[in-house]
């Protein structure tokens, strides 16, 4: 069943997406937004696939003793969960989702720059997606979502090919999307909409397709220089043959880093939409945040080696990497000091999407804190390859990423879906999250600091309150993940028929019909006005 | 099961000044996120929606934003400079460290220690002396990790790397393996046995007396052939090895490099990679026909050939091997 007939509001106005019925009207669709839908539906599988394997890593965990899976098995299971987080959810998440949706609206274009691009985009997502469940269907892979060498390339005999080829073609979607947003931004742009009026989630997701683009081919190559190392024995990671494994991890977080930030970007540009729109004000430092971005992305290409502070590279190499990562957090700090004081003297409500955008901050806020500790040399010995840096990105990427992904969802739902969610439960599953995610998460930082290595199947006794805890918020979690999930469909077919406007929003997306019509407006709109311009809009009544 | 410990023991002289440092950012980071998070909250409450209460506009303020920009950077570069001392002194070791030879393979840490012991899973080491590490991985990459103190080192196929520590406190502590590594990662750990210096020469004296591993090394030496080109005089066709370790080498190309552990190995394994200058590329390689821990007691040997360190109580100083029959201790 299409998603249209789900969501065919009732006003039969035309729109995106009761404009064609009919599977092939999806899958052969040019349509931005159609597009975005078709990855929110992947990416939604792919996520739940990935939560699987977490909640399975977790209950392994919940005794010191390998009881639940065998060893080989729980290897599979922490890979393919990285795996599948990393290149088929968080990577996509907010760009392929939410920025295909939105970008060609915010900046007043009819679509991307190159539509059939776009949807290429999503035929190799797919592409890639399958490898990767074939991989998973035929016995999976255990080489750690990192691929380290020699490991992966002479020690194991699981599909390590078929993954690093599923993860190789996603990645030519994810260098794609990019190039299309570049374009987009460059050449689309409605008259009068100027760089320095453009929403932040523009400027973020611009920056973020800037690393695409440049970092992923570097990963394309390092994948591909697994597989030939495997099939060819070429030498290049085996000293016996006067190649040195070091040089992959090079490679791989020379990508690898990077993507950190091209799972953390994208997310502080929703947040940046939303705090302003229920603080209903301007933000704070609008130039500086958006320098902040680009910032972020330059810096993020010099900083890959403090992966590997304890692996073997030179002292004075390791300070270098030491020191420039700390210059990458200054920009990190400067978007939270300026989120924060976006707020000040506002006229908050709290509505669902600010839940998560207050959850985004508070969480963001500690992952990046915590960031400061693994970047002084001295901690990072200890902590590294420990659960406190597990903990560490988990903050950045789930606290901060996940959220801010479910906070834009719910934001942008009335436009994606023409209906309202409910506002209760989402309160709720917000709610719901954070505290599952901070039972979950919060104890690994001690456990990582006593000294708990990850990707350990078995443990040893004194670990073992610290993993109930972790295991119980797990399954929290999964709970508050569940939520949306199911709530959402629900209001596709009974939530409250939304206006184009329902949060009284600045920006061009709430200027056209909810949903959107195929070509977004009626005819091309013309900005004379300043991005959060919400001293011109009208105060939204108080809820209730 | 109610065996909640906090925080790991601190037994060596790093634990203590990576444990101030991490306080140190408890503190400051603890203090940071607790003003932001008052700010947030502080705001959330007092500019809640409600009626006759309207947003003021405010544009952003550059005094501000470099505020934020500066001080933060000025503290961050505190902090880097305390972690990057203490990272030096962790890659430092000092001179006159007892030496303890490791190799790593899927999945059990094997030890040697110089005088001769031989140990699996488990690693000796008295209080308060200077112990330094040269680990080898003899498959993929390993990482040697003592949570108590607070080192972490990857072991590496195919080169040497090292970590040192000066235990301070009796006891046994975890050793893991940090790097993962394949089916039982989990399993490769072992323990630390931190003696005080009584025991421990006990513990020495105790055991199977092999002879020094240097002395094992002069074994292999001599029964692979090494001693055919490499004699102690200028007369052989290699050079002469006694105190090349340590010193720099002049290379055929024209480069000098020091001859440390990694250039012995080098040399052994590798020989065409850096030839001597004045010698032809006539020495065959020893890859796939010395293991691991042969290598160790070969590079124990050369190391051995050097005087020891003047005040150090260094390894026996090994005569070189001569016509005259051996004199083992
Ligand atoms: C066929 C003669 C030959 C044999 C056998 C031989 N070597 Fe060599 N070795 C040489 C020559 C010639 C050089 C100098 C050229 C070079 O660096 O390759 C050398 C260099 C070295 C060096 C570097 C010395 C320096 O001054 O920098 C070391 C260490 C070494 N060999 C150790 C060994 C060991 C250990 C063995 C036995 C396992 C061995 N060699 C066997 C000929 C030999
Ligand atoms: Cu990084
Ligand atoms: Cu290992």
């Amino acid at each position: 069943m299409s998603m249209a007939t789900l969501t065919a509001p009732s006003a039969e106005r035309e729109n995106y997406l009761n404009q064609e019925y009919g599977i092939r009207s999806w899958l052969l669709t040019t349509d931005h937004k159609r597009i975005a839908l078709l990855y929110l539906l992947s990416i939604t599988f792919f996520f739940f696939i990935g939560g699987f394997f977490a909640l399975l890593i977790r209950l392994e965990l919940l005794t010191p003793a390998g009881d639940l899976l065998q060893a080989d098995t729980y290897n599979k299971m922490f890979t393919m969960h990285g795996q599948v987080m990393v290149f088929f959810f968080l990577i996509p998440a907010v760009p392929a989702v939410l920025g295909n949706f939105l970008i060609p609206i915010m900046i007043g274009a009819k679509d991307l720059a190159f539509p059939r691009i776009n949807l290429l985009s999503w035929y190799l997502f797919i592409i890639g997606g399958l490898f990767m469940l074939y991989t998973i269907l035929t016995g999976g892979v255990d080489t750690g979502w990192t691929f380290y060498t020699p490991l992966s390339t002479q020690f194991l005999d699981t599909h390590v090919v078929a993954a690093a080829l599923a993860i190789f073609i996603a990645g030519f979607s994810s260098i794609l999307t990019g190039l299309n947003f570049i374009v987009t931004v460059h050449r689309m742009r409605a008259p009068g909409m100027t760089w320095s009026r453009l929403p932040l989630f523009v400027w973020s997701n611009y920056a973020t397709s800037i690393i695409q683009v440049l970092g992923t081919p570097v990963l394309a190559i390092t994948l591909m220089l697994v597989a030939l190392e495997r099939i060819f024995k070429l030498g290049i990671f085996n000293p016996q043959m006067g190649g040195d494994p070091l040089l992959f991890q090079h490679l791989f977080w020379f990508y690898s880093h990077p993507a950190v930030y091209i799972m953390i970007l994208p997310g502080m540009g929703v947040v940046s939409e939303v705090v302003t729109c229920f603080s209903r004000k301007r933000i704070f430092g609008y130039k500086f945040m958006a320098l902040a971005v680009i910032a972020i992305a330059v810096l993020g290409f010099l900083v890959w080696a403090h992966h590997m502070f304890a692996a073997g590279i030179s002292l004075y190499a390791a300070m270098i990497f030491s020191l420039l990562s700390y210059f990458v957090a200054v920009p990190s700090a400067i978007k939270v000091f300026n989120w924060t004081t976006t707020m000040y003297k506002g006229s908050i409500s709290y509505m669902t999407p600010m839940l998560y955008a207050f959850g985004f901050i508070g969480l963001f806020t500690m992952g990046g804190l915590t960031g400061l500790f693994v970047a002084a040399l001295g901690i990072d010995v200890h902590v590294t390859d420990t659960y406190f840096v597990v903990a560490h990105f988990h903050y950045i990427m789930v606290g901060g990423m996940v959220m801010a992904y479910l906070g834009g969802i719910h934001f942008w739902w009335p436009k994606i879906s023409g209906r309202m969610y409910p506002e209760a439960w989402g309160k709720l599953a917000a709610l719901i999250i954070f505290i599952g995610f901070n039972l979950t998460f919060f104890p690994q930082f001690v456990l990582g600091y006593l000294g708990m290595p990850r990707r350990y199947w078995q443990y040893s006794p004194e670990f073992q309150v610290l993993n109930v805890l972790s295991t119980a918020g797990a399954t929290i979690l999964a709970v508050g993940y569940l939520l949306p999930m199911v709530y959402l469909l629900w209001s596709m077919r009974y939530g409250k028929v939304a206006n184009e406007n329902p949060w009284n929003a600045a920006g061009l997306e709430w200027m056209t019909a909810s949903p959107p019509p195929t070509f977004n407006f009626d005819q091309t709109p013309t900005v004379t006005w300043e991005a959060y311009n919400y001293d011109e809009l009208k105060e939204v009544p108080v809820e209730r | 099961m109610f065996d909640l410990p906090l925080w790991p023991p601190r037994a060596s002289t790093t634990a203590g000044s990576v444990d101030a440092l991490f306080i140190f950012l408890l503190t400051l980071c603890g203090f940071m996120a607790l003003a932001i998070f008052t700010m947030i909250i502080v705001f959330a409450i007092r500019y809640r929606r409600r009626p006759g209460h309207q947003a003021e506009q405010i544009e952003g303020s550059n005094a501000l934003e470099f505020t934020w920009t500066f001080i933060p950077l000025g503290i961050f570069l505190c902090i880097f400079v305390w972690g990057a001392y203490i990272y030096f002194q962790e890659r430092t070791p000092p001179r006159g460290a007892a030496e303890v030879y490791t190799v790593a393979k899927q999945w059990m840490w094997k030890f040697q220690h110089v005088e001769g012991h031989r140990e699996i899973n488990e690693l000796h080491v008295p209080v308060g002396r200077d112990v330094r590490m040269i680990m080898t991985s003899q498959d993929v990459i390993h990482s040697f990790y003592v949570p108590a103190f607070r080192i972490k080192q990857d072991v590496l196929p195919g080169r040497y790397t090292v970590a040192w520590f000066h235990a301070t406190k009796a006891g046994t502590y975890h050793l893991f393996c940090a790097e993962y590594c394949g089916t039982m990662h989990s399993g490769m750990i072992g323990d630390v046995v931190v003696m005080e210096p009584a025991q421990y020469e006990a513990w020495l004296s105790g055991g199977a007396a092999l002879g020094s591993l240097a002395n094992t090394g002069q074994g292999i030496f001599q029964s692979l052939g090494c001693s055919t080109c490499h004699r102690f005089d200028t007369q052989g066709r290699g050079p002469n090895l006694v105190g090349v370790f340590g010193r720099p080498v002049l290379l055929e190309d024209g480069r000098t490099v020091i001859a440390d552990e990694n250039y012995i190995r080098e040399s052994i394994l590798i020989p065409a990679a850096k030839v001597v200058s004045g010698f032809k590329p006539i020495m065959p390689t020893f890859q796939g026909i010395v293991s691991e821990e042969q290598l160790n007691a070969l590079v124990a040997y050369v190391k051995s050939l050097n005087p020891p360190p003047a005040g150090a109580a260094g390894t026996p100083n090994l005569k070189p091997p001569t016509s005259q029959p051996e004199t083992n201790r």
